[in-house]
């Protein structure tokens, strides 16, 4: 069985930034498994602008972004190896993957990147009455059939859901000659950023209903019809109906981490991210298996993935020489009123790295809000912020000041100010 | 008179109010482009443009482009008919000039990935 020091499932951002800042900190024998045809991940579908103003201080698409990356990746000569399926991870760091040239492989490694993105929820996992006519699919199988394939799904189009990817689509198809007729979100507020609401939406005048969701798919075998309703607390409100004549639905209702692998190896999630449950090196519950990227929590800017995975891999290479201290001088980290999640979930003190980022996302829209910070019931620090909302991932940071003393656990709430 | 405005130069997305009579005085920015950003939106609105082209003998058929500069929002759709009439072959490298001078706008369109 072939020995590597680190394999790294999947080679999309997160998959990369790991691998380089590994090889680069002097290990060796690190292998990506990537089961589509080319590195890059979700990056190559996404050719639209606004990646990188943090990491390269200019804005990229996609796949520019990718490619810097891939670049740097041919030049360290780290090995990688294309259309291979990761099958299964066991907890002794062997993993099973196929490809057409190996067949079925056994590797083991020292330590493992989980790096295997999120997938978007389709028709399936959403609720929606009505036949489940052709013509309705994700917003993310769209976009692939249109920017790589160069295919439009529909021309009469309308989305269901505001994340970011549907906005995205709605002014995509708009350019390439198809009509929007509007954009519906069940909640009272957008699930997208703010910027992909006016640049996609209002740019070109398409409606978004929030507060609406779509109560009946009309069509044989193909849609011919929606029907959206407002809504009062998710129950739809008789007499608000709306009828749009369409060819095409799409859903743009919420992106999962891919984790089938790691439960199936035993590694505990996180029952709101659905992404595995880490400490500050971003290490899982099984020792010597990480995690970075959309597998851990869904980031909106992959800026954000490539900073966490460069820590994540910073980590993985103190775990391979020895320096993560196991003993255990474990704090946990803990959502309280207004805050959805926090990441990461738990901090042992022994092997902090101070400045230490903190990511969390809040659970309902805030305006002169403060993030308060507490170490058990002492408030460490307090952060202004004029607007909070659960579509714009927040970051803080704590430094060795905020945590000298006796440490309790983290508590984190927001407040918001009279 | 108020303008609120939210900025889209970077995504941190900022909500601005910007003063158009006090030579557009901008509150709400966390950086400096949020200034820039505020003045031009409101008297030149301006956007990058990406999309597509036919490509021939790649690995897929379709080659990402993107404007190298940003064009006037009412010239997005014209800029749009121009990229639909290209066809390219590979190989072609990241950057590599798809149309000079689109429009005469002093853009061009131009390849934002290898392949
Ligand atoms: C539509 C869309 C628009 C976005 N827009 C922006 C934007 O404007 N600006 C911005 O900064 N960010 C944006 N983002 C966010 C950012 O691009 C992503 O969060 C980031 O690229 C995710 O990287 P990742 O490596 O975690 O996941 P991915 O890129 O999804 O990579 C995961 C990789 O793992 C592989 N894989 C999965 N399972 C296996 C397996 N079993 N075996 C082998 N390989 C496997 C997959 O094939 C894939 O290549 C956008 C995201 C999306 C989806
Ligand atoms: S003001 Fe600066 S930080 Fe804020 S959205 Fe604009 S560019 Fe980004």
């Amino acid at each position: 069985m072939k020995q590597y020091d680190v394999v790294v499932i999947g080679g999309g951002s997160a998959g990369l930034a790991a691998a380089l800042e590994i090889k680069k900190q002097g290990i060796d024998h690190v292998l990506i498994l990537e089961r589509d045809a080319e590195l890059g991940g979700i990056l190559l579908q996404c050719i639209h602008n606004g990646f990188g103003l943090k990491v390269f201080k200019e804005e990229l698409t996609g796949p520019e972004y990718a490619e810097r990356f891939v670049q740097e990746l041919l030049e360290m000569g780290i090995e990688y190896k294309l259309n291979s399926m990761v099958t299964k991870l066991n907890p002794d760091k062997t993993i099973e993957y196929a490809n057409v040239n190996e067949g079925f492989v056994k590797i083991s490694a020292r330590a493992v990147v989980l790096a295997m993105g999120c997938y978007e929820r389709n028709s399936g996992s959403i609720s929606i009455p009505g036949n489940r006519p052709s013509g309705v699919l994700t917003a993310g199988s769209a976009q692939k059939y249109l920017n790589i394939d160069g295919y439009l799904v529909g021309k009469r189009v309308f989305i269901l859901g505001s994340g970011d990817i549907g906005l995205i689509m709605a002014r995509r198809m708009t350019l390439e000659g198809a009509k929007v007729l509007g954009v519906a979100e069940v909640l009272p507020f957008s699930g997208g950023l703010k910027r992909n609401i006016v640049q996609c939406l209002d740019d070109y005048d398409i409606p978004l209903y929030l507060s609406h969701t779509v109560t009946d798919i009309i069509g044989e075998s193909k849609v011919e019809k929606i029907v959206i309703s407002q809504v009062d607390n998710f129950v739809p409100i008789p007499g608000t109906e709306k009828t749009f004549e369409i060819d095409t639905l799409l859903l743009s209702v919420g992106l999962v981490p891919e984790n089938s692998l790691s439960e199936r190896c035993g590694i505990i999630l996180d029952k709101k991210t659905k992404g595995p449950v880490v400490n500050e090196s971003y290490q899982t519950n099984i020792e010597g298996i990480f995690a970075c990227g959309n597998v851990l929590h869904v980031h909106d800017l992959v800026d954000f993935v490539t900073e966490e995975s460069r820590k994540a891999g910073r980590s993985v290479v103190r775990y391979l020489n020895h320096e993560l201290n196991a003993t255990n001088n474990m704090i946990n980290v803990l959502p309280k009123n207004g805050v959805s999640y926090l990441l990461p979930q738990e901090i042992n003190l022994s092997n902090l790295v101070t400045p230490m980022d903190i990511f969390m996302r809040v659970n309902k829209e805030f305006k002169n809000a403060e993030i308060v910070i507490s170490n058990g019931d002492t408030v460490i620090k307090r952060i202004k912020k004029k607007h909070l909302a659960p579509a714009e991932m927040e970051k803080f940071i704590l430094k060795d000041v905020d945590l000298t003393g006796d440490m309790i656990d983290i508590n984190v709430a927001i407040e918001v100010q009279s | 008179m108020i303008e609120k405005l939210i900025c889209i130069a970077c995504p941190m997305g900022c909500h601005l109010e910007v003063d158009v009579e006090d030579d557009y005085r901008v509150e709400g920015n966390q950086c400096n482009r949020g200034v820039l950003y505020a003045k031009k939106e409101l008297t030149n609105p301006t956007r990058i443009v990406t999309s597509t082209v036919v490509i021939k003998g790649g690995i897929y058929r379709r080659l990402p482009v993107k404007t190298n500069g940003e064009v006037s929002k009412k010239l997005i759709f014209k800029v749009m008919e121009e990229i639909n009439k290209v066809e390219v072959s590979s190989p072609i490298k990241c950057g590599d000039v798809i149309i000079k001078n689109v429009l005469n706008t002093n853009i061009d369109v131009v390849a934002s990935r290898s392949m």
